[in-house]
């Protein structure tokens, strides 16, 4: 039995207490999602975008499925799906990708999620901020829904932080939908430090009007098995993206981002930077296509790719794409894979500085590339503490957590 | 470089050149594919009974398998069963004889700028050329011999020189590699041998021209280079094909040994014909080449200009097992009009401190697809590999499409891949530096198209070069303005 | 302080030292001169512990101490600077961090406690002032975007903040116009304890006008085949080496 069956007959049993708990927006796509995922199921390796990941081997186990309700400290833009301020029909399941197999099973098997609304010309000052608990007496699987609508000419910043408690495994699916209208600002920053026994498997979908600035941070701190699919769709004109990522991996973690840039007007810019340092036995894997579409004239972007694989049992797939059916373009793409350079080291060893504190400092140096980029000055500031005391082997994965204190 | 030199020829003409058929008497089999018929194809070249067992085998392997679909383009349907799989211009008369050459098919090599007359050939190349499936004539022959360098066709050598060709073929490339090279092993007409002794430094360029002229015949030519410890090798290989409306089938394949200190060059001017503006007919050109350093310190080279095809799908590939091994893939695709390529390099490290380049520039016209793919693998035990790609793309128009999809899997901490693409469109800066200066648009694209190949036409030896400059020109005719 | 016996070391394979013999005692300033690629370069990156070089033969000691047994960086706590001919960049790694690390890590070496962040800048302040380095490159990844210039400079400022026992100045007047020159072998000087010895490497006699060395050695095919007073660096100056080839022979 493929492992996808044992999540179809958990649907067919708990449909209607799933329902029961959820609401209107959520129920009315949910078996239309359930019969897209009866269809496709969870993809295989030779799905190309899923290549580098055992979506099958991380579903098999036996999982009990959370469906215990959210707790939300009240503020003006976080509302429960449910008690969404403003109709949310048009957007809910709409910028997702249902063929998406593990989108399909997060509409299915979602019960509740966020809805965060930032109305026209808001300005939201302070950071909104998600933090994930992933706790349980069992192991347990989460399908975290988020939706995101920033009206016209609203600005937010948004942090997700993921936690997850020791010595329990964790399953967790997430799809975000984001729709950023005309002339919108969004920063938005997702981290995890969760434990060796976590499996993510994230979708975030981005839909982008004209004039917007979107920046996106995945920042892999700490994790079990991990994989980011990030989708955006630009579809007005003079609108820029970024997307970022950093990713650390040692022991036998694993991490897979897969990014999609589609350009489809002209005049946008985008930029990506992803950089992965590598130790242990860890894999690293980074696909990421920017599609430019026909129309989509003047369009330019840059997307980069950096790897340093600290130990002879580390590997690195990367795969950057270019996919341009305009002319009037400017597009470029990098990526290595790389060894420390070893002229830094000697001339740092030669100041008297250990060899292990030297290559400490430049995988350090290494990562400053994607966080000096970080708008919010806090987090950059929390983050470059956090990344040296990951390369040190001292971060202790809840110092942030509640839930282990 | 000789001026009488026949193989450099002006490319006036502005349509697909080489689009002529030759009127010679051709022996051409049934069509459709079947045991019989690899049995038939088989006893007409008088091969042995191994051989045979190859080919059936390759062939009940094919019949397991489905046509790829991965890459960036749509195959059309192919009816293997319309297609003949043998094509002989050098058919024997009625009475039985081998007639001498036939003057036609001298006459078309000739038009081609083969020299196949060893007094024409200035350009001290050495020529094997392969007209639709049967290898016509090898010059030079003797020459070579006195350094007892092998260099004939393929079926010459399966009848002299067996044992090296059973040692070989399909060690680089086995029949299970892929579709097409399933077909091809189960179906092989002719191609060409060369075989080069230890410390032999090959004395001249190995050239073999490619054309495939009868109707309804696919070409499946095998090629096969073995190059000993010490030994230098430099191939040129050039293809064209008439105008005929429907598609052509050319699924070949190119194995490459390289043994220790042994340096192999393989230069490809491919100008298939491309099919006409409408994207009707033109050859679907399926190779599958490979070349395995086996040696340390061996050398390969892979540089090829695709103009022509109507469907490109190649990936010219290097196993680099022997320590410290070398291997270097340049190439230059143009598409034009409907034509479609997907091609690119393996780089595949096995052995310590080996080192790859790949240099690829797309040209992309029309309503064409270009796409590059490549991937570069380094081993857990390739210490110190390194890698160093660059791929760039030019746009000339807005219907075309321009892609990019390099594959990097890296499982050693001490190799140093690096991997760079742009893609842009040509400078209209200058174009009206060009135009200011008295170059009409379509001369300067010519130029400026040609300066951003220069690269990898540097690469080639000089009689290939200049035909490749020409050649770059005129496929890029009536693109812009 | 530092004795060499019978040095020989391959970079690559290839034997570039065939055997050097020399002592520098406390206080003294040997100057080595020598044709390119006669192995100044080779010496000096052996005597630090560059991995690149191997030592294929021979001895040295510092201090009574086994040298070739010692890392990279134990040399350095041991007291070895080297300023390097091309300081590397290193970016992302800024200057205050890096010295922060290198000073502690001597410290740490030395059974001292590490500096606190207040003390570790006021030092820092001070000997920038020493060396005339400006306050600007230190808030900059090490060595990144500096001038030739300013990359010597920052060479002696290291050197100040360390306060090595053994300096190696890797033609450290290379590259540098004369009033550049100047400040840094002044700031060298300024540095230097009677009991500093240094190890000083160049081509021309214009280093030695303002570091005055004790003994000049000249280096030719990976020996030292004549060694002198300061008068034979000025010889040099106006000779050149083809005298000294001709006498051994060459």
């Amino acid at each position: 039995m493929k492992s996808e069956q044992q999540y179809i007959e958990l649907y067919k049993e708990v449909s209607t207490l799933i329902k029961q708990k959820s609401c209107k927006v959520m129920n009315d796509v949910r078996d239309e999602a359930f019969a897209m995922f009866e269809k496709v199921g969870f993809p295989s390796r030779k799905v190309e975008r899923y290549k580098y990941t055992d979506v099958d081997a991380n579903f098999a186990p036996n999982y009990g499925v959370s469906f215990s309700p959210l707790t939300l400290t009240p503020s003006p833009y976080i509302f429960k799906m449910s008690e969404a301020p403003v109709d949310i029909n048009e957007y809910y399941a709409k910028v997702a990708d249902l063929s998406d197999g593990i989108t399909a099973l997060n509409t299915t098997l979602a019960h509740d999620g966020i809805f965060i609304h930032v109305p026209k010309n808001t300005r939201v000052e302070d950071p909104i901020q998600i933090d994930n608990w992933l706790r349980g007496n069992v192991a347990t699987m989460m399908n975290r829904r988020i939706l995101v609508v920033l009206e016209q000419g609203a600005e937010a910043t948004i942090i997700i932080n993921d936690h997850a408690e020791e010595k329990q495994r964790f399953l967790s699916t997430q799809v975000i939908e984001i729709v950023a209208k005309d002339n919108s600002r969004l920063d938005m920053y997702e981290i995890e430090e969760t434990t060796n026994l976590c499996s993510r498997f994230s979708n975030v979908y981005i839909k982008e009007g004209r004039d917007c600035s979107v920046k996106h941070n995945s920042i892999t701190l700490f994790n079990g098995q991990t994989r980011n699919l990030c989708d955006v769709y630009m579809q007005g004109e003079n609108s820029e993206v970024t997307l970022n990522g950093c990713a650390i991996g040692d022991g036998n973690q694993r991490i897979d981002n897969n990014t999609l840039i589609d350009h489809k007007v002209p005049n946008c810019v985008s930029n990506e930077l992803y950089k992965y340092v590598l130790d242990g036995k860890s894999v690293g894997a980074f696909a990421g296509k920017i599609l430019v579409e026909k129309d989509a004239q003047k369009t330019s972007s840059q997307e980069t790719n950096a790897n340093l694989c600290a130990s002879t049992d580390a590997h690195m797939y990367t795969q950057p794409m270019l996919e341009i059916y305009a002319d009037d373009v400017k597009c470029a793409h990098g990526s290595t894979v790389g060894v420390m350079d070893e002229a830094a080291l000697f001339y740092m060893r030669q100041r008297g500085v250990r060899e292990d504190e030297a290559r400490m400092l430049l995988k350090n140096a290494f990562m400053g590339q994607v966080i000096d980029q970080i708008r919010l000055q806090p987090l950059r500031d929390r983050l470059f503490v956090k990344i040296e005391k990951r390369f040190r082997g001292e971060l202790d994965k809840c110092e942030d957590c509640r839930l282990c204190k | 470089m000789s001026e009488q030199n026949e193989f450099v020829r002006s490319v006036a003409e502005k349509k697909y050149e080489f689009g002529f058929t030759t009127d010679v008497q051709t022996e051409i089999i049934e069509k459709g594919l079947n045991e019989d018929v690899i049995r038939t194809i088989s006893a007409k070249k008088g091969e042995p009974e191994w051989l045979l067992e190859f080919r059936l085998e390759a062939y009940r392997y094919w019949l397991t398998q489905k046509q790829p679909t991965w890459g960036h383009l749509k195959l059309p349907e192919i009816d293997y069963q319309a297609i003949s799989y043998y094509a002989d211009p050098t058919a024997k008369s009625a009475d039985g004889e081998k007639k001498e050459l036939d003057p036609e098919l001298v006459k078309t090599f000739d038009k081609l700028g083969i020299p196949l007359e060893e007094r024409l050939a200035l350009s001290g190349m050495a020529v094997d050329a392969v007209m639709d499936s049967v290898s016509v004539k090898t010059t030079f022959k003797e020459k070579l011999a006195e350094k007892n360098i092998i260099f004939c066709s393929i079926s010459e050598a399966v009848r002299e020189y067996p044992d090296l060709v059973k040692q070989y073929l399909g060690s680089v490339v086995p029949y299970r590699d892929n579709y097409f090279a399933a077909l091809n092993s189960a179906v092989f007409s002719d191609g060409s041998f060369v075989y080069i002794p230890k410390e032999t430094r090959c004395p001249m360029e190995l050239s073999t021209y490619f054309r495939i002229n009868a109707i309804n015949t696919g070409q499946f030519e095998r090629t096969l280079i073995v190059c000993e410890e010490g030994s230098y090798v430099s191939y040129l290989e050039g293809c064209t094909a008439p105008m005929r409306d429907e598609n052509q089938l050319h699924a070949a394949i190119v194995e490459i040994v390289v043994m220790d200190n042994a340096e192999v060059k393989y230069s490809t001017v491919q100008n298939w014909y491309p099919g006409d503006e409408n994207g009707n007919g033109g050859v679907l050109n399926l190779v599958t080449k490979r070349g395995h350093l086996r040696g340390v310190n061996s050398k390969l080279s892979w540089t090829q200009v695709e103009t022509g095809s109507a469907i490109t799908w190649k990936y010219p590939s290097c196993i680099l097992s022997g320590d410290n091994s070398q291997a270097e893939f340049y190439s230059v695709a143009v598409t034009n009009n409907h034509q479609v390529a997907d091609t690119g390099t393996k780089m595949i490290h096995i052995g310590k401190n080996t080192r790859s380049t790949i240099i690829s520039k797309g040209i992309s016209a029309g309503k064409s697809e270009n796409s590059y793919r490549g991937l570069v693998k380094v081993g857990s035990k390739a210490d110190g590999a390194r890698n160093y790609s660059s791929c760039d793309s030019l746009l000339l128009g807005s219907e075309c499409g321009a892609h990019t999809f390099p594959y990097m899997d890296i499982h050693n901490n001490t190799a140093t891949v690096e991997h760079e693409a742009t893609t842009s469109k040509i400078n209209e800066d200058q174009l009206l530096y060009c135009n200011q200066r008295g170059i009409s648009t379509e001369e300067a694209v010519g130029l400026i198209v040609n300066g951003y190949a220069k690269e990898v036409i540097n690469k080639l030896p000089m009689e290939f070069a200049v035909e490749a400059q020409k050649l770059l020109s005129v496929s890029l005719e009536g693109t812009v303005g | 302080m530092l004795e060499i016996k019978n040095l020989h070391a391959t970079v690559n394979g290839k034997e570039i030292l065939k055997g050097i013999d020399l002592t520098i005692n406390d206080g003294e300033i040997h100057a080595i001169m020598g044709t390119n690629g006669a192995g100044k370069s080779t010496l000096s990156n052996v005597i630090v512990g560059n991995p690149v070089y191997e030592v294929t033969d021979g001895s040295i000691t510092f201090n009574g101490k086994n040298l070739l047994e010692m890392k990279t960086e134990e040399r350095a706590h041991a007291g070895i600077f080297m300023s390097f001919q091309t300081p590397i960049e290193i970016p992302g790694v800024s200057m205050t961090n890096f010295m922060r690390a290198a000073v502690n890590a001597r410290r740490e070496a030395l059974g001292l406690e590490p500096l606190k962040s207040t003390e570790f800048l006021k030092i820092m302040r001070e000997k920038r002032k020493l060396v005339e380095i400006d306050q600007k490159l230190m808030n900059r990844s090490v060595n990144e975007g500096f001038s030739g210039g300013e990359k010597k400079r920052n060479e002696i400022f290291q050197m100040a903040m360390l306060e090595p026992s053994f300096c190696i100045l890797d033609e450290t007047d290379s590259g540098l116009d004369v009033d550049a020159l100047r400040i840094v072998a002044e700031g060298f000087n300024k540095l230097r304890k009677p009991d500093t010895s240094a190890m000083v490497i160049t081509h021309y006699q214009r280093l030695l006008d303002y570091i005055k060395p004790d003994v000049v050695h000249v280096l030719i095919g990976g020996k030292i085949v004549k060694t002198g007073g300061p008068d034979l660096a000025l010889k040099i100056e106006n000779e050149g080496f083809d005298w000294i080839k001709a006498e051994i022979g060459e």
